[in-house]
């Protein structure tokens, strides 16, 4: 698993990445209640908006950390937005990209690196 | 003397501890208020209007078939259902409101008296502009004293509310880079810290939206909206004084580097009330800025009255105006109306009418009963008050920008609360045990669970001290561990702490149309 600064995670299944928001971003918003998917088929470049995320403190977009196109949305997260703060790095993901470029993945950080990001907040 | 009772009446009450339940539900003389819906019987009414004798309805098929299921009230029962409510809302004339101009401050009874005149309350949108000089006359001397205040050439009157404002702007500025051929301009910046509106406005007129960084000391970061303005910004769009309560320092240099790049540059008036009187936006280069009158001139907002948001223009940027707006000639006072002539590279029109007549009288009586000084003054002490507020609490709550003065705002971050168990929220709920209402919270969304106070002006140091007294003493028991007193807040509000992550994610939104409704007011 990779990550951003803006605190999304990318898992890579051949040049397929699932998006999500972290333990961290999802403990800072608070209890989501609203969570927009991309459609399907929507192409997005790196730093896009991928989805929006409302919690009862404030609305955020989560940008796309890789560019290529959705091949999957997590359509259940617009019934049960609390799986964003039950299982963000689990059941709470929002989208899978096809990559169109899939060394973008290597300029995120690893955990390790994360971990030390997260320290220095 | 005879035949009046001697007994007498018992004045003392008698000891009960405990409180029995009401044996209707009801809580003391403040009740609980159903949906005007519930409170419907058909059987009576407030006006009595006899049955329309119509000629054949040039509506055809569109014609109602069904009742439009409005409840049946006596006008005592309307009235009491609006004054219950009322009643359960708090305001600010109940107590200093620590959200300030940002929500609404408070509303002189000057503005009011004016507002009913007869001349004023009683004119109609519809009715020829021969017969209504006086009203004409009146936003012309509104849209020259805003003129006058911002230093700008234009003005928009008829723009409704702030986020209006910001769309008609948008919309001049897209008309201006239209007329110029100028079509590849796609993008508008925004800093970190702006209001949501104002990417919301940009992204509603099509415009992609770009974030500006913020510095260390909470300003636009220069650098950084250096490097983004290019040949496909439209605009920058940026608040001064800033949502973090802080004057842009550079904006001088932020209007050049946007002029210069071609684009326009936007500026949110949301905070125009720290700095009215003093500064001149046209000064600092801005081609385009709403004026919320129910921010700075005091005219009522946030349930309490319709919003106005006029825009001041720069020269580039007047002539796509929207219609309509006052001119005046040998004929007296007239509305130019339709987007010819004159008008011919107006964008168009905003709303119907022109604009919110109340709110102009409003605030044109502020301006006049204020005087320049008047206004100066303003704008002096909503900065001083809110630097009291600032200092005196910057021993025991971290200012979230403690270098330097404040505009209008005091910005507070939660650091001070760190290791206490206590979050902001629960800060907030505790005020209101107090007897304040809280502040602004968790915005600006730059600044870690943000704590926003704005007293405006208007507020005597008696006002402010009491309220930092309160402040002080739930600072200290937080700092003291007194958890329980700040997570089970509000213990002394008409209900306790809602659940707002359910309200929000399974709202129970209900309506019940009226029973027998059909034979009800129609």
């Amino acid at each position: 698993m990779r990550f951003t600064k803006d605190h999304e995670w990318v898992s890579v299944a051949g040049d397929v990445a699932t998006v999500g928001i972290t333990q961290y971003a999802a403990e800072q918003l608070g209890d989501v209640v609203f969570v927009e998917v991309p459609d399907v088929g929507k192409t997005l470049n790196k730093g896009d908006s991928l989805a929006v995320v409302e919690s009862v403190k404030a609305a955020s977009d989560v940008y796309a950390p890789v560019s290529g196109e959705v091949v999957e949305a997590n359509g259940s997260l617009s019934v049960t937005p609390e799986t964003v703060n039950a299982e963000p790095t689990g059941g709470g993901w929002f989208a899978k990209v096809k990559m169109s470029d899939p060394s973008q993945v290597d300029g995120l950080m690893d955990q390790a690196a994360y971990d030390a990001y997260l320290a220095s907040l | 003397m005879s035949g009046m009772s001697n007994v007498g009446r018992p004045t003392r009450p008698n000891e009960v501890e405990t409180r029995p339940a009401t044996l209707t539900g009801g809580r003391g003389l403040l009740q609980d208020e159903p949906l005007i819906f519930e409170l419907n019987g058909w059987e009576k009414t407030g006006v009595d209007i006899a049955d329309a004798e119509l000629d054949a309805s040039d509506l055809g098929d569109l014609v109602r078939r069904d009742p439009i299921d409005l409840p049946g009230l006596s006008e005592p029962e309307a009235m009491r259902h609006y004054v219950r409510l009322s009643q359960k809302n708090h305001a600010i004339d109940l107590a200093l409101y620590p959200l300030g101009s940002c929500t609404m401050k408070h509303n002189p009874r000057l503005n009011e008296k004016m507002a009913r005149l007869p001349g004023i309350g009683d004119v109609h949108p519809l009715q020829p502009q021969s017969t209504v000089q006086g009203a004409i006359e009146l936003m012309d001397q509104l849209a020259h004293w805003l003129k006058t205040l911002t230093g700008m050439p234009a003005v928009a009157l008829s723009p409704k509310a702030g986020a209006h404002g910001e769309l008609c702007g948008l919309l001049a500025i897209h008309a201006a880079h239209d007329a110029k051929g100028d079509t590849a301009r796609r993008v508008v910046l925004v800093p970190t810290s702006a209001h949501g509106t104002n990417p919301a406005t940009a992204a509603f007129v099509g415009y992609a939206v770009r974030e500006i960084a913020q510095t260390e000391d909470g300003r636009v970061d220069l650098a950084d909206l250096e490097a983004k303005l290019g040949p496909d910004i439209a605009a920058i769009m940026v608040t001064n004084p800033n949502t973090c309560g802080l004057f842009e320092r550079d904006v001088i240099e932020i209007a050049r580097l946007a002029h210069a790049a071609g684009a326009y540059f936007y500026c949110d008036g949301a905070n125009f009330n720290a700095i009215v009187g003093r500064v001149r936006p046209g000064d600092l280069g801005v081609d385009a800025m709403h004026i919320n009158l129910h921010k700075t001139f005091s005219t009522p907002h946030g349930g309490g009255g319709p919003g106005a948001g006029p825009v001041v223009l720069s020269e580039a940027l007047a002539p796509y105006a929207p219609t309509p707006w006052v001119t005046h000639g040998p004929d007296g006072f007239k509305l130019i109306e339709d987007a010819t002539g004159v008008a011919a590279q107006s964008f168009g029109r905003m709303c119907a009418f022109q604009g919110q007549m109340g709110m102009y009288v409003r605030a044109l009586s502020y301006m006049m009963s204020h005087g320049s000084d008047g206004l100066k003054q303003v704008a002096e002490d909503a900065v001083l008050n809110a630097n009291y507020i600032k200092a005196r609490l910057a021993d025991l709550m971290s200012p979230a920008f403690p270098d330097g003065p404040c505009m209008h705002e005091a910005l507070f971050d939660d650091h001070w609360l760190e290791g206490t168990g206590i979050t902001t929220l629960d800060f907030a709920k505790a005020m209101i045990d107090e007897g304040f209402h809280p502040m602004t919270m968790y915005f600006p969304l730059v600044v870690h669970g943000a704590m926003l106070i704005e007293p405006t002006e208007t507020e005597s140091k008696h006002e402010l001290d009491r309220f930092i007294e309160a402040l002080r003493a739930l600072a200290q028991a937080a700092k003291a561990g007194d958890v329980d007193r700040f997570k089970g807040a509000p213990f002394y509000a008409p209900l306790r702490r809602l659940d707002e992550t359910r309200a929000a994610r399974a709202p129970k939104l209900r309506w019940t149309a009226p029973q027998g409704s059909n034979l009800a007011a129609e």
